[in-house]
């Protein structure tokens, strides 16, 4: 049973990859690593971790693909068909490019070779012995306890990298000229003449009135 | 399924996200290639785990996807900052810093 669960993730998994490097629309690309990510949390599931599986799903598949699906929206934009890409007239020749995908796949073999080649004996088992139970390995009890204890350094200065990347995407992302057209703050409503200055308005914060 | 098995697949998954951020010229496609890479290693780091039977891979898998998530933040908005100043959206046309 596990073995067929393992084999079809495994080729939901490395389809996915495919399809986000082969696809011509950003937007499948996106939607293929959804399916991607989806298809490793089942092999994480495989291999006991099922804090980890839950974190795939709901922070990678969940969250950050819909920053991406928002942004591919946003900017759209489309690259050529693969061979057309692998060919096209741009700045950069076309032998670069085909000699990436040569290394890509010099790179495959030679991985495969490590692994095949390995002196590890363990990695032909199937693990270390595995006994269930609520603080079992890979329950959010079990990472918690492993989180807030040895590796508490680790989780505050990953908890501080999230803080600046937060504050560096608002601070890359922001408009600089204001809001909305220019003619637009200089009209005048009734609200105008009730309202004192500075009520802390949105259009006062960006800079639009006095 | 033995240990192996799944590193196999790490690396596969690890080779065509690297395939993809040296063919690809969308930067978009081109962070969702880097997240393929991260991932490939994410599933070695957990395999690894389960082979000794010790957590410390799964930690390691967890800051890992933490820093994926900031790189794609950063990523992300300066993807969007290129847009709004109209250039072009491509890795081979962006080559002012190359001097």
């Amino acid at each position: 049973m596990s073995s067929v669960l393992f084999f079809i993730a495994a080729a939901g998994v490395i389809s996915g990859a495919v399809g986000v490097v082969v696809l011509r629309d950003p937007f499948f690309c996106v939607l293929a690593l959804v399916a991607h990510l989806i298809s490793l949390a089942v092999l994480f599931l495989l291999l006991r971790s099922e804090f980890v599986a839950a974190v795939q799903v709901v922070v990678y598949a969940g969250a950050v693909m819909v920053l991406y699906v928002f942004v591919v929206a946003y900017v759209g934009g489309d690259s050529g068909s693969l061979g057309e890409r692998l060919r096209g007239p741009g700045p950069v020749g076309s032998g670069l490019r085909l000699g990436g995908a040569i290394l890509g796949g010099a790179l495959l073999v030679e991985l495969l070779i490590a692994l095949l080649g390995t002196g590890l004996e363990a990695i032909n088992g199937h693990g270390a012995g595995y006994s269930g139970g609520a603080h079992a390995f890979g329950t959010p009890a079990y990472i918690g306890k492993l989180l807030l204890t040895r590796f508490l350094l680790a989780f505050e200065m990953a908890s501080f990298l999230l803080l600046i990347a937060a504050v560096g995407a608002v601070v890359l992302a922001r408009r600089r000229g204001g809001l909305g057209d220019e003619d637009e703050g200089d009209r005048l409503t009734p609200l105008d003449l009730l309202r004192p200055q500075g009520t802390g308005t949105m259009a006062e914060g960006v800079g639009r009135r006095p | 399924m033995s240990i192996a098995w799944y590193l196999a697949v790490s690396a596969i998954v690890f080779c065509v996200g690297a395939v993809g951020v040296m063919t690809r010229r969308n930067p978009l496609v081109v962070l969702l290639c880097l997240e393929l890479m991260l991932n490939g290693a994410n599933l070695a780091l957990i395999a690894f785990s389960r082979m000794w039977g010790n957590g410390d891979g799964q930690i390691l898998a967890l800051v890992v996807m933490t820093v994926a998530a900031c790189e794609v933040c950063i990523g992300l908005g300066m993807i969007v900052a290129i847009y709004r100043r109209h250039l072009p959206i491509d890795v081979d046309e962006l080559r002012e810093l190359q001097g």
